[in-house]
């Protein structure tokens, strides 16, 4: 024991260096064991799921009348067994022919709000801003920067279906 | 009673803790005389967060984060007595704690106390500030109704503004492609366990600076704080004139702190938690989402400010307000304190509570929201049963005018009142407006049949101050 103190002592520069080394040391492992953990930590929650989107059918041919423009609403690409209704979405959809649909994204291109069709005045309304759209979509007044989105619509035999899409966020490049 | 003493005694022994408890709690704080009152919003601004705690905690133990049935379970809180007021409590107390935080800050922005040696009070309770705010947003979107899941839409599209990340913020917000189950589990956890490890954080850092640099001194004009005498100054101050924390000033703490929280518990029994609104359903479109009273005027300054700046303002303004909030001590460390030798404080205090009290107001009323649930005109106020004014009538509700002009007190503000709108414009004005359209107003042209516009011609011609000749049902209308 005293033979260790004395050699301590009598180096006391060696003592320095051993130090510095081993609070280095620590710190670096204290970073490591800080990496280990927060690298599975971030990257799950920064991580976004991906699913493929799905064709979700929304009704039969023969419920669409030409010319109607109807709120029809179907299940997310992929819902989580627990969302329960908000994995549901929502689109307004017109039928044009006997065989052409098409369907607009219900979310305003201003910030989101969910716009309404109103029949009689053949307009889409927004109630958060005012925003309001022409039948065809595009911008008749208001807030909003640009036409309502549309979603892609087919007719599989009988059914109607809509590619069920990401909510639109209007910065998005489509 | 010895028995306990001595338990007492063991206790202390083997803890210390009476060694440094009864210092801290009798560490002198300055005689504030007069303004003694004007020290208690830190406090009790903490006191309503713990009530936050417990009321949190509660909720906790029975709300489900689950995207499907958080819903059904804040019905079932809500169902029973206790529950209902335990929600109305963590709601009037989360509007508390905004409104004590904004006070505190105003107090001390006025007072100057975030000078020289408190920087680091001001900006820790900056970061606790927007904290609060966070807390505010995440809180009201876990209510889990309608609006809550249009608050998150409405979120990630302002995200989506900000320049490279945008996109993936938004997404992030959402957490996925759409609102979904993943999405209301990410602001519970937020809610509950990131954000308040933060304020516990930033609030344990707060206290120890309050007790390190002690409160600050009442300000006198002409006694401006100088780096290199003010802590001798200081220590000396509380040396001549100094009183115990405890009890001297903790009674004044006690005594709003109570008042605060009984408002609130009694706010919560006789006023009740805030109604749940419909359910999550995203492809329920009859919605109307609005913020809270807290956020509502940034709402409406959004909705009011031109449409070029819009995006500037989404996503610089609350930097911009963060940059100047963490600048102040920075910029300003020393000098006068008093507020009457700084009238701009004043100047700015009273321009950020007009800004808020004016533009809350605005929301509340929300001018430029079309009012889709207007009924029809009453043939009181169409002063017709039939014929062209009456069909013009008909023609104004169906096509949407009524959902933003407003006629004899029925339908909307967006655009201007038409009450009288005979005694204004010419009908050839009025068919050029309707063709044309404006900024705010869609045009008309091709969307309606010429039967149809001579109609609404005629209806709108007969909106004068004095009908020719006034009908009976015109005067029981007034
Ligand atoms: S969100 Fe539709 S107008 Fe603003």
């Amino acid at each position: 024991m005293t033979t260790d103190i004395e050699r301590a002592s009598e180096c006391a520069a060696c003592d320095e260096t051993r130090r510095r080394f081993l609070s280095r040391l620590t710190m670096m492992l204290g970073s490591i064991v800080a990496a280990i953990v927060a690298i599975p930590c971030v990257g799950f929650l920064l991580g976004l799921r991906k699913v493929p989107r799905v064709w979700r059918t929304v009704g039969k041919l023969n419920d669409f009348q030409v010319g109607s423009t109807v709120n029809v609403a179907f299940l997310d690409s992929s819902p989580l067994p627990w969302a329960g209704v908000t994995a549901r979405n929502a689109a307004w959809l017109r039928r044009i022919s006997t065989t052409d649909f098409i369907a607009f994204s219900v979310n305003c291109t201003h910030l989101g709000c969910p716009v309404r069709w109103l029949p009689t005045a053949n307009l889409f309304m927004c109630p958060c801003h005012g925003g309001v759209y022409y039948a065809n979509g595009d911008v008749a007044s208001g807030p909003p920067p640009r036409p309502l989105r549309r979603y892609p619509v087919r007719v599989q035999t009988d059914e109607v279906q809509i590619l069920a899409s990401p909510v639109p966020i209007t910065t998005e490049k489509i | 009673m010895r028995f306990l003493k001595s338990i007492w005694s063991w206790f202390d022994d083997v803890t210390g803790v009476s060694s440094w408890l009864i210092p801290l709690a009798k560490h002198p704080v300055p005689h504030a005389r007069k303004s003694a009152w004007f020290y208690v919003l830190g406090s009790a601004t903490l006191f309503v967060f713990i009530v936050q705690i417990v009321t949190g905690i509660a909720l906790a133990s029975a709300y489900v984060p689950s995207a499907g049935q958080a819903y059904q379970s804040l019905t079932f809180i809500s169902g029973t007595h206790f529950g209902s007021i335990i929600r109305g409590i963590h709601a009037f107390g989360a509007s508390a704690m905004v409104i004590l935080i904004g006070l505190h800050a105003i107090r001390v922005y006025l007072w100057g106390s975030y000078k020289y040696p408190r920087q680091m009070g001001w900006l820790t309770g900056v970061a606790l500030l927007f904290l609060v705010l966070g807390m505010a947003f995440t809180g009201q979107l876990l209510r889990w109704d309608q609006t809550g899941v249009w608050s998150v839409v409405i979120a990630a599209e302002q995200a989506g503004r900000t320049p490279f990340i945008g996109h993936w913020l938004a997404r992030f917000i959402l957490a996925g492609d759409t609102v979904g189950g993943a999405t209301l589990s990410r602001f519970f956890a937020l809610h509950v366990f990131f954000i308040p490890a933060l304020i516990f954080f930033f609030l344990g850092f707060h206290l120890y600076l309050v007790i390190r640099n002690g409160i600050s001194e009442p300000p006198q004009v002409g006694r401006p704080v100088d780096p290199k005498t003010y802590r001798a100054w200081y220590s000396d101050l509380l040396h001549r004139e100094g009183v115990p924390f405890w009890p001297d000033a903790a009674w004044r703490d006690a005594v709003f702190g109570l008042l605060v929280i009984g408002t609130v518990v009694v706010l919560a029994i006789t006023v009740g938690p805030p109604a749940l609104g419909r359910p999550p359903d995203p492809s329920i479109i009859q919605a109307s989402p609005r913020p809270e009273w807290y956020f509502l005027w940034y709402y409406a300054l959004l909705s009011v400010i031109p449409r070029w700046s819009e995006t500037y303002v989404i996503i610089l303004g609350p930097l911009l307000l963060a940059v100047v909030l963490v600048l102040l001590p920075l910029v300003a460390p020393k000098g006068e304190r008093s507020p009457f030798k700084r009238p701009w404080a004043f100047g700015i205090v009273a321009f950020i509570v007009w800004m808020i009290a004016y533009f809350g107001t605005l929301g509340r009323l929300a001018p430029w929201s079309p009012r889709l649930n207007a009924p029809p005109l009453p043939a009181s106020v169409v002063g017709a049963t039939s014929g062209s004014v009456a069909d013009g009538a008909k023609v104004f509700h169906d096509k949407g005018c009524e959902f933003c002009h407003k006629i004899s007190g029925y339908g909307g503000i967006r655009g201007p009142d038409l009450t009288y709108a005979g005694d204004r414009m010419t009908p050839a004005q009025m068919e050029t407006r309707i063709y044309s359209g404006a900024t705010n107003m869609p045009s008309y042209n091709g969307n309606i049949t010429p039967q149809q516009l001579s109609d609404l011609l005629a209806f709108l011609a007969s909106r004068r101050r004095r009908p020719a000749p006034p009908t009976s049902a015109n005067a029981a209308a007034k």
